[in-house]
């Protein structure tokens, strides 16, 4: 089998924030064309790791590359979908402008192409939200504004796209189709998803890893339960969730089915 | 002889709003979506000092305002970026610095410093014909920044994150985008003075923004009522012998207070139709406060 190229590696990663350790013995590959899950308690760094990869934190201690590149260097290949729109709601500027954005990375010179325009919409069209391309962002629901943020990381072609919680502030009816839309696009980038809702993102991705200050990963679907007890220190809150076939193998003490 | 000098006057009055009314228009609507009114009245009271400075070495006091804004716009922009100081409490420090240091250098002037108070309350009527080119020059340098980095600016004061994650040089753009506060502000001074330059650099872009939904839209309209609001204001001075840039501000002032009430009219007329259910996307029908 042919070996796929690595587009991140992170070695020995260490992050502080105000004073506290947030992520230590961090170490991790992602070749090209993986579908990744992260998943964590809240609180355990899953954001702040993506914000590194992303090249928003710097790392205190360690190595990561992305795409051959360090984070904050690298630009253009990298898409990155915040869990929460950093932005202000009454800014004045359109659904379309904000998915032009995207193309900052890639315009020539100081204004955008009649071509960036063109991919801009395209991106629009994937995720079903070109009829609205003229409205304000303030006009949008939660759900709307999560496709302009995902619309706006594809408009810049991106070849790894980091999706923090991409389903917080979906529809529980849209959450599915979302995924399918995530599946989709994993055929030509690669994927990182952080979320908490381990159900979810075991249905889609292709393996997962679990956050919690340093990370847990095995290059497989399955998590033993052993990490997941390290992770979260609470198995029976999982079950609780309903049993996540695809992350936890079957074990003893599970109820049903 | 005296109507011929009345009309030089008032011609000069009037072009010194135009020129003021292009520089708060533009650079407002940036000072207002980007929530940096606080840095921008502190980058006035700053100017004070360079004034002092002026009278003190005998040089224009202008020159030295524009030295000051620009020292202190740099200041701010890195104490907000980088220091881990609370950035308000950083602004309000060099905001009194600087007016104390103009009020040193003040004292220690020789002579008379009999239009020190037009610096502080504006004097629109007695602007001379060389702060008017100078009020020119810094307009021009404005517009070619703004038009230069117009798609970076927005990216910046949209959304700062992304921004960097697309790889813009954050720090630089909000900086330079602190220094064409500096200009604007010098821009000011003349018209309205220091302590009220930042209802004129709010108050049209605030209006404008009620009603616009594009920055370029924005700067324009900011641009107009700005032009509206200080010849009325000057106008209204001439008319009734008022001091000439609190005014403009007044007038500015009830402008902003009469928009704020169409917009609740607007508003109420138009509420219905805005939260309809589209596309049977039941998550439309959040209701926006």
């Amino acid at each position: 089998m042919l070996k796929r190229r690595l587009v991140i590696e992170v070695n020995d990663l260490g992050v502080r924030l105000n004073g506290n350790s947030v992520l230590a013995d961090v170490d991790l590959t992602v070749q090209e064309g993986d579908f990744l899950g992260i998943i964590g308690p809240n609180g355990g760094g899953k954001t702040t790791f993506l914000k590194v990869l992303a090249g928003l934190i710097r790392p205190d201690h360690g190595q990561v590359m992305v795409l051959g590149q360090p984070p904050f260097r690298e630009r253009g290949g990298v898409g990155y979908v915040p869990q929460y729109a950093s932005f202000d709601r009454s800014f004045p500027v359109s659904v379309g402008e904000v998915v032009l954005m995207g193309r900052l990375a890639h315009r020539r010179g100081r204004n955008f192409s009649s071509q960036d325009r063109q991919i801009a919409l395209q991106a629009l069209e994937r995720v079903e939200m070109h009829p609205l391309r003229n409205r304000h962002i303030a006009e949008l629901s939660g759900g709307e504004q999560q496709r302009v943020l995902l619309a706006r990381a594809l408009a810049g072609s991106p070849r790894v796209l980091l999706l923090d919680e991409p389903t917080a502030s979906v529809d529980s009816r849209f959450v599915a189709g979302f995924y399918e839309l995530l599946k989709e696009l994993n055929r030509e980038m690669t994927l990182i998803l952080v979320s908490h809702d381990i159900s979810a993102v075991s249905r889609y991705v292709k393996t997962v890893a679990c956050l919690n200050h340093t990370l847990y990963y095995e290059h497989s679907r399955e998590i033993s339960s052993t990490i997941i007890e390290k992770v979260y220190q609470c198995p029976v809150d999982l079950i609780a969730h309903g049993v996540p076939h695809r992350v936890l193998p079957p074990h003893d003490g599970v109820v049903g089915t | 002889m005296s109507t011929v000098l009345a009309y030089d006057f008032m011609r000069n009055a009037f072009l010194a709003g135009l020129l003021v009314s292009l520089a708060c228009g533009v650079v407002g609507t940036y000072v207002v979506v980007k929530r940096i009114v606080f840095i921008s009245g502190g980058i006035a009271h700053t100017a004070y000092g360079g004034i002092g400075l002026g009278y003190y070495l005998g040089i224009s006091p202008m020159l030295g305002a524009t030295l000051f804004t620009t020292l202190s716009a740099l200041g701010m922009g890195m104490a907000s970026h980088r220091a881990r100081q609370r950035e308000d409490t950083v602004i309000g420090i060099m905001w009194a610095v600087g007016m104390a240091v103009g009020i040193i250098f003040v004292a220690l002037s020789p002579g008379y410093t009999a239009d020190l108070m037009s610096y502080l309350f504006g004097s629109i009527l007695t602007v001379p014909g060389t702060d008017l080119w100078l009020m020119a020059g810094l307009d021009l340098i404005i517009i070619i920044v703004v038009v230069l980095y117009f798609e970076d600016f927005k990216a910046v004061a949209f959304d700062e994150e992304f921004a960097q994650v697309v790889g813009l040089a954050t720090e630089r753009l909000n900086l330079l985008l602190l220094f064409l506060v500096a200009l604007t502000v010098v821009v000011l001074i003349r018209a309205v003075g220091i302590i009220l330059v930042i209802a004129l650099l709010s108050i049209p872009a605030a209006i404008a923004g009620q009603f616009t939904r594009n920055l370029g839209q924005m700067m324009g309209w900011s641009t107009l009522l700005g032009i509206i609001f200080t010849s009325t204001g000057l106008f209204l001075s001439y008319l009734y012998n008022l001091p000439s840039g609190a005014t403009i501000i007044l007038v500015a002032a009830v402008g902003y207070l009469l928009s704020l009430l169409y917009a609740r009219v607007q508003r109420g007329t138009r509420l219905p139709a805005n939260q309809s259910v589209r596309r049977g996307d039941c998550e439309a029908t959040i209701v926006k406060k």
